[in-house]
């Protein structure tokens, strides 16, 4: 039986239309052989954690630049739980500090990437760290 | 010039040949792929009509006959945070440094078109510029400031009809008539569709609502410029320094054209439009985009248009440095980067200048870096010597040849834009967007494997931390600017606002232009929200297709 591809909800929260990252990744990580949904811009985490439902995502991964990471990733976070949704992969990139990269984390945000992290990086971290959910 | 492209070529083959050349590619930060050397035979032969006199069509070495032996460049830093009265002291601040025009950043709740204290706005009010809700705080913003005197500059666009209005009323409230004002505004919608993505409604009616701004402003408001067409985000969006140029100016075309169904003389309206282009790393396709940009476009207004007023030929800039150039990481090297972007900004001719600040990655800068990004400019100004003489690098035949072969590529894509109905069509299509990720996402790929460098990225890295932002914005202010806009709210005369509002739908109903009934509504203290929102209700509004 074939593997079943995994399928990447890249999402891009805020009213800054700072894209040109999550459409990299975006593109990136299709040309990895992924399944991608991009949202769009100007997304709410409610918007975000729905399309993580409907569209029946292994990973959800989020590009904030506008300096508001410390508000969006818990509020999707939290969404997503109230969903019944705890197995999706949630990871992220933007410019964030250490100090609140560790933060996130400790909430459950699997990975962050930063500034300069390659998009072959990121490919293989999804790789690595994403499976498919039953 | 038979002799030179001989010799040219015979010393390629000999002498080059044999010398050493490293095993890298010698292209642009864009991927064009320069020659070795340039000599007589790259450059156009009849000098007069490539390039002419400054002041003189067809403008390529400069717009103004003495340039800055006449005038230096107005020295305009991007300010904005926080509540209205932060910004101002901010103004404040930066006019007693020696600034001498004012440029207004607003946050993403007032460039989106909402209110303070609407649900969209949470958590971005005053954060990345200033909040501006009512006219009350756009009065705050200018308190005190010779609004006769000092031009300002206002980056908003699918908002940019409410703040005008605002800026018109303030004026009026300071005595100053609207004749006086003199400024910019953004107001360019096109590139909002293909780059920063700031809009409402769909492209065609915000180039409805601009048309109306272009046309208001050539019969009220002479001395403001209506529209910056801006080439900036185009390129922060990562595009290509020809897809820059190209895209810029084929938007110019649109205006015109729109300006033109609307019954507008060319010359009414054209000496008013303006420009705004990011300088990048590349210092040798920048000036020569800068360059031939004002060959471009006095070309295309003289013979495409008809234009008789050289002023309509003239295409005046201001410029920014490269936001997406700038590192996080070792962000001192900023400093270097804004200082040779700023060079070849001043090099290809700008009237009109920001650079950046080293932190500008990391948060809105401090006081202290926005002052080196402002030093910057005074020491070329007034150190470096490059101001003395007009276009100093025009006849170099690396920058002619470079500039020709901007001019070439983006003239093809011109004629691509038109063939396909104009840029409003292109954008419905996506064209421009998928050429631009495209572009963008081919730099990331040469970035990846080392073909271009970022010195401190992908080469001579080191380990750091990310850095703490330094500017930090207070929580509390967003709730002191919700709560003033619910009291305005409250006291205002609502029936007065409920008129004025019902006057706004109805001009967007019919073919009235929009902004006396937008200013009427802004004087009776209706919100900038409230205004956008008649534009959602009448124009149906835009949502991202998220083409990849």
């Amino acid at each position: 039986m074939a593997e079943k591809r995994l399928r990447i909800l890249v999402a891009k929260p805020g009213l800054d239309g700072h894209d040109r990252g999550a459409k990299i990744i975006a593109r990136a990580l299709r040309d990895g052989g992924f399944e991608v949904i991009y949202t769009g811009l100007h997304q709410t985490p409610e918007m975000i954690a729905e399309a993580a439902v409907q569209e029946d995502a292994d990973a959800v991964g989020l590009s904030i630049l506008s300096g508001a990471h410390m508000t969006l990733f818990p509020e999707v976070m939290r969404l997503l739980k109230e969903r019944g949704v705890t197995d999706v992969v949630v990871f992220g990139g933007g410019i964030i500090p250490d100090d609140d990269a560790a933060k996130l984390k400790a909430l459950g945000v699997a990975q962050i990437f930063t500034p300069g992290a390659s998009t072959e990086d990121i490919v293989k971290w999804v790789r690595e760290n994403v499976a498919t959910r039953p | 010039m038979r002799s030179a492209v001989s010799n040219k070529s015979k010393w390629q083959q000999t002498t080059y040949k044999e010398a050493a050349e490293r095993p890298v590619r010698f292209s642009t930060i864009s991927d064009l792929e320069l020659e070795s050397l340039y000599d007589p035979s790259d450059v156009r032969a009849d000098y007069d009509e490539a390039l002419g006199y400054p002041g003189q069509y067809p403008y390529t070495r400069g717009v103004y006959g003495s340039m800055y032996r006449g005038r230096l460049w107005t020295m305009r830093q991007f300010a904005g945070f926080g509540l209205a009265e932060d910004t101002n002291a901010r103004f404040h601040y930066l006019l007693s440094q020696g600034q001498d025009g004012l440029s207004t950043a607003f946050d993403m709740p007032t460039l989106m078109g909402y209110d303070a204290d609407h649900g969209r706005a949470m958590g971005e009010v005053g954060r990345e510029g200033v909040s501006v809700t009512s006219i009350h705080d756009m009065a705050r913003l200018f308190d005190r400031i010779p609004m006769d005197r000092i031009s300002t500059s206002m980056t908003v666009n699918c908002s940019a009809s409410v703040l005008l209005a605002m800026y018109l009323v303030v004026a009026e409230r300071h005595g100053v008539p609207w004749e006086k004002v003199s400024g910019t505004i953004q107001n360019d919608m096109l590139k909002e569709f293909t780059a920063q993505k700031e809009w409402i409604c769909p492209p065609a009616p915000a180039v409805r609502i601009v048309t109306d701004m272009v046309e208001f402003c050539a019969r009220r408001a002479p001395r403001w410029h209506p529209i910056s067409i801006s080439g900036y985000h185009i390129r922060e969006a990562g595009s290509t320094a020809v897809q820059e140029l190209a895209f810029t100016i084929a938007d110019g075309i649109c205006y015109v054209e729109e300006a033109l169904k609307r019954g507008l003389k060319v010359d009414e309206f054209a000496p008013r439009l303006s420009f705004f282009w990011n300088l990048h790393n590349d210092f040798l396709e920048e000036v020569a985009k800068l360059r031939a940009a004002r060959r471009m476009w006095s070309r295309i207004m003289k013979e495409r248009f008809g234009a008789k007023n050289p002023r309509s030929m003239m295409l005046r800039t201001h410029a920014q440095t490269a936001g997406a150039s700038l590192t996080a990481q070792q962000p001192i090297n900023n400093v270097v980067r804004v200082a040779l972007q700023a060079l070849a900004g001043v090099m290809g001719g700008v009237q009109s200048l920001h650079t950046n600040s080293m932190d500008e990655t990391l948060a809105l800068p401090t006081e202290e870096s926005v002052t080196v990004a402002l030093r910057t400019q005074q020491i070329i100004a007034e150190e470096t010597g490059v101001t003395n003489t007009i276009d100093p690098l025009g006849g170099s035949y690396a920058v002619e040849a470079l500039t020709d072969r901007m001019e070439r590529e983006a003239f093809d894509y011109i004629r691509r834009i038109d063939e396909m109905g104009g840029m409003i069509k292109a954008i419905e299509t996506g064209y421009p967007q998928r050429e631009i990720a495209e572009a963008a996402f081919h730099y990331q790929r040469q970035l990846e494997q080392g073909v271009k460098t970022v010195v401190g990225v992908n080469k001579y890295s080191v380990p750091e931390e990310l850095p703490i932002a330094t500017l930090k914005i207070d929580p509390a202010l967003e709730e002191r600017q919700v709560q003033r806009v619910r009291k305005i709210k409250r006291e205002r005369n609502q029936s007065a606002v409920k008129e004025a509002l019902g006057r706004v739908a109805e001009a967007c109903r019919s073919a009235e232009n929009l902004m006396e009934p937008i200013c009427e509504a802004v004087r009776r203290e209706a919100t900038v929200g409230e205004i956008c929102d008649i534009y959602r209700t009448e124009f149906g509004t835009y949502e991202d297709p998220g083409w990849i």
